[in-house]
């Protein structure tokens, strides 16, 4: 039963909108989208094809490569007929922005700020776009990949007082 | 002749002050609340039936800070909670004593980046700390007896 | 009337309404430090009178940067950090993050480990409901129950550091199977659980499920139907209690699951009590599967025999050089995978957990996102809140069952 609903809806997906596979997500089945026709491919999977729970809205970062830059992934579920697929947009790297998907799945609301907060992917039309995980006055989209781990060097002898200097109340002789 | 003997039967001891003070002390001291992450699930196990820790005086947690002594830091504190830290630790009265317990409130144990404060001695200062990831509760329960065993040895010159 | 307030940061504005800012109604912090919340979660409670007007959630205290780090770490040294997303949970995300590693590399799991893995992720799944009963029935003033909960959770905590060494944080499965194989006693002490087991949760309904208080309390609380969970994004039990019956472990089984014979309990209402009794009724269920994975378990290998992946046994290396230099390869650089991306769910007891992985082929994560059924539940929270009384707010949030370190990662 699923394996037919998601044969018709792969076949939907490839004449309607004319999109291709992508080679790069093995499971599940995956095509790559634009921007511009990402609300309307998502109310129609949720509307004619019982797509209604949006999994996973998530991006990847390619660095060096600007034209697209980043990679954001779309995962819906159908619950009545147990199909899942995916979709797939790039994002170019200079004012990244995308339509928002909070009117057709409201519960994108949160993702989407998710990843302005981690990306700096703006999303336009979002009724509340600030930062969920950092602090509200953070500089910079930690997730990427120029954005640096930020971690501390181990405290050897030569750059003791450095890093001792950054714990100041970790000295044994303050009671 | 003191006045132990001259009182004989009256039932009354003498001792130092600092021994009654760090006596008093030691024996009935109640946490804060603060657990953060996945050690505070083991300091939960720690006061829960199996390693009992009101054995030791830590009958109750109480959630406010002011009327606390110890805090017993469990978890990860990121960037975003450290001045809430700051603030609940000043909001404490004196005396008061801070347990760092695992290796994420001690030195930010598995993860060196961006998000965590590196240790808690950071903002505020440890008196114990009790390494572990997660701690075991007889390793925060031995962390709690060797910060009385401080506290015993307290003087009067370094009271607040 | 009191008097208009004025707010510090303007921008903010569109959060609270109208009445709030004529003074009418009560702006009040639930703040991060706070006994009912179960975690570092900070609510802005907008009040009129006791009665919840709005509730603005503000997550990222306990923001650990995991999915970054992880990029930083070899394959097998980033699964330490999957154990501490969502900390109840520890061999369900385990299973999560091998399981894809498998589906990426090709990786083969032997019969026995997949076997072994379901019985500890189930006990798992005990464990993280009776925790999340004990925390729920303290927070409603049923305060024995936690010392129940907790007391019968030290018998899976045993169990775990028999297999492992470690109570909570085991890292216990491995792509390709288990780290090492379960001792001679395992199975003596997961029987012993097994007998123990069905007459505490008989006594645990017998206290709560038909008291006037419990029902008084839960009945009616947070009602969310099944179209409005399914348009947030819920899953897990929170769904269950509005009636889909969507389980991970049904609709798409891994780890031989297929072979074990379960209901998934699912409510009709979808409020409080609902999901409570779908977490007891989930909890037998668990108690079933565990008993045929162990009467079932089969002999063989624990770990798959790809040496690209897993390393020789120490016996092999004193006699054969391929298991020298894969031994070597293994320690120095790490395995590589080949090039892909993948979204492997698996049913963790708060939801849908999904963990989307891509590799370039080299031998760290390339990109690592953890799909966080607690970071759906608390977007919902507005929504299951509106109209209810404050008190009623810590039953809800129990009844969703978040974790905070699986939210904010």
């Amino acid at each position: 039963m699923s394996e037919e609903h998601l044969k018709n809806t792969l076949k939907m997906l490839r004449d309607r909108f004319g999109l291709h596979e992508s080679e790069l997500m093995k499971y599940p089945p995956t095509f790559m989208a634009t921007a511009d026709k990402i609300v309307e491919i998502s109310r129609t999977l949720r509307d004619e094809f019982g797509y209604n729970l949006l999994c996973e809205l998530t991006a990847v970062d390619y660095y060096p490569e600007d034209m697209p830059r980043f990679h954001t992934v779309y995962g819906y579920y159908n619950i009545a007929e147990n199909s899942r697929m995916a979709i797939r947009v790039p994002v170019n790297g200079e004012n990244p922005s995308l339509p928002t998907l909070s009117e057709v799945y409201p519960g994108a609301n949160w993702l989407e700020r998710e990843l302005w907060d981690m990306f700096g992917i703006k999303f336009e039309g979002h009724p509340d776009m600030r930062r969920i995980l950092m602090p509200y006055d953070w500089e910079g989209h930690p997730l990427r990949k120029d954005y640096p781990l930020g971690y501390e060097e181990p405290q050897f002898t030569f750059n003791f007082d450095e890093i001792d200097k950054r714990k100041h109340h970790g000295r044994y002789e303050e009671a | 002749m003191g006045v132990e003997q001259k009182a004989g039967n009256l039932g009354v001891v003498t001792v130092g002050l600092e021994e009654a003070v760090n006596w008093a002390r030691i024996n009935a001291m109640w946490p804060m609340l603060f657990g953060l992450a996945c050690c505070a699930i083991e300091m939960m196990s720690a006061q829960a039936a199996h390693f009992d820790m009101s054995r030791f005086g830590m009958e109750l947690m109480r959630a406010s800070p002011r009327q606390s002594e110890l805090m017993i830091v469990a978890g990860r504190v990121s960037r975003k909670m450290a001045p809430v830290l700051r603030r609940l630790y000043d909001q404490m009265p004196d005396p008061k004593w801070v347990i760092s317990m695992g290796d994420c409130a001690s030195c930010s144990g598995v993860f060196n980046n961006y998000a965590l404060l590196q240790g808690v001695d950071e903002v505020v200062p440890v008196d114990v700390y009790v390494a572990g990831c997660p701690p075991r509760p007889e390793a925060l329960i031995h962390g709690v007896i060797t910060l009385y065993n401080k506290v015993k040895n307290e003087k009067l010159g370094t009271w607040v | 009337m009191a008097d208009p307030i004025e707010l510090d940061y303007p921008e903010l504005k569109h959060l609270v309404s109208e009445r709030a800012l004529k003074g009418e109604t009560v702006l009040l912090n639930m703040g991060p430090q706070h006994p009912s919340t179960h975690g570092v979660l900070r609510l802005l409670l907008e009040l009129d009178g006791e009665t919840i007007v709005n509730c603005v959630p503000d997550i990222g205290f306990l923001h650990t940067g995991i999915e970054k780090n992880m990029e930083a770490k070899r394959w097998e040294l980033a699964e330490v950090m999957t154990d501490r997303t969502d900390y109840l949970n520890n061999t369900g995300n385990n299973l999560g993050y091998c399981q894809a590693i498998e589906k990426l590399a090709d990786l083969d799991v032997p019969p026995r480990a997949q076997a072994v893995r379901v019985i500890l992720v189930e006990l798992e799944r005990i464990s993280n409901h009776l925790v999340w009963l004990g925390t729920q029935a303290l927070d409603l003033a049923a305060q024995s129950m936690f010392l129940y909960c907790f007391r019968e959770r030290e018998y899976i905590l045993d169990i775990k550091e028999l297999c492992s060494g470690q109570r909570m944080m085991t890292t216990y499965f491995r792509p390709g199977g288990l780290w090492r194989d379960i001792p001679a006693d395992f199975e003596i002490a997961v029987r012993r659980f097994l007998r123990m087991f069905p007459s505490r949760i008989k006594q645990y309904e017998a206290l709560l499920t038909k008291n006037p208080i419990w029902l008084e309390r839960t009945r009616k609380i947070g009602k969310i139907s099944a179209e409005q969970a399914i348009a947030l994004s819920l899953t897990g039990p929170v769904l269950r209690g509005s009636g889909v019956a969507y389980d991970v472990r049904k609709a798409q089984p891994y780890s031989g699951y297929e072979q074990y014979d379960f209901i998934v309990p699912t409510g009709t209402n979808g409020d409080v009590y609902d999901r409570y009794l779908v977490r007891m009724e989930e909890m037998r269920q668990s108690l079933r599967i565990i008993q045929q994975a162990l009467d079932k378990l089969p002999y063989g290998p624990f770990r798959s025999n790809n040496r690209k992946y897993v390393p020789p046994p120490r016996a092999e290396l004193g006699t054969s050089m391929e298991a020298v230099i894969h031994h070597f390869k293994l320690w120095t650089e790490g395995f590589n995978i080949p090039k892909g991306a993948v979204y492997s769910p698996v049913e963790s007891p708060k939801g849908e957990l999904g963990y989307y992985l891509e590799s370039d082929g080299s031998n760290h994560p390339y990109r690592i996102h953890m799909r966080a059924p607690s970071f759906l539940a608390i977007q919902a929270l507005p929504v299951l809140a509106k109209g209810h009384l404050v008190a009623d707010l810590v039953a809800i949030i129990g009844s969703i069952d978040i974790v905070l370190g699986d939210c904010d990662r």
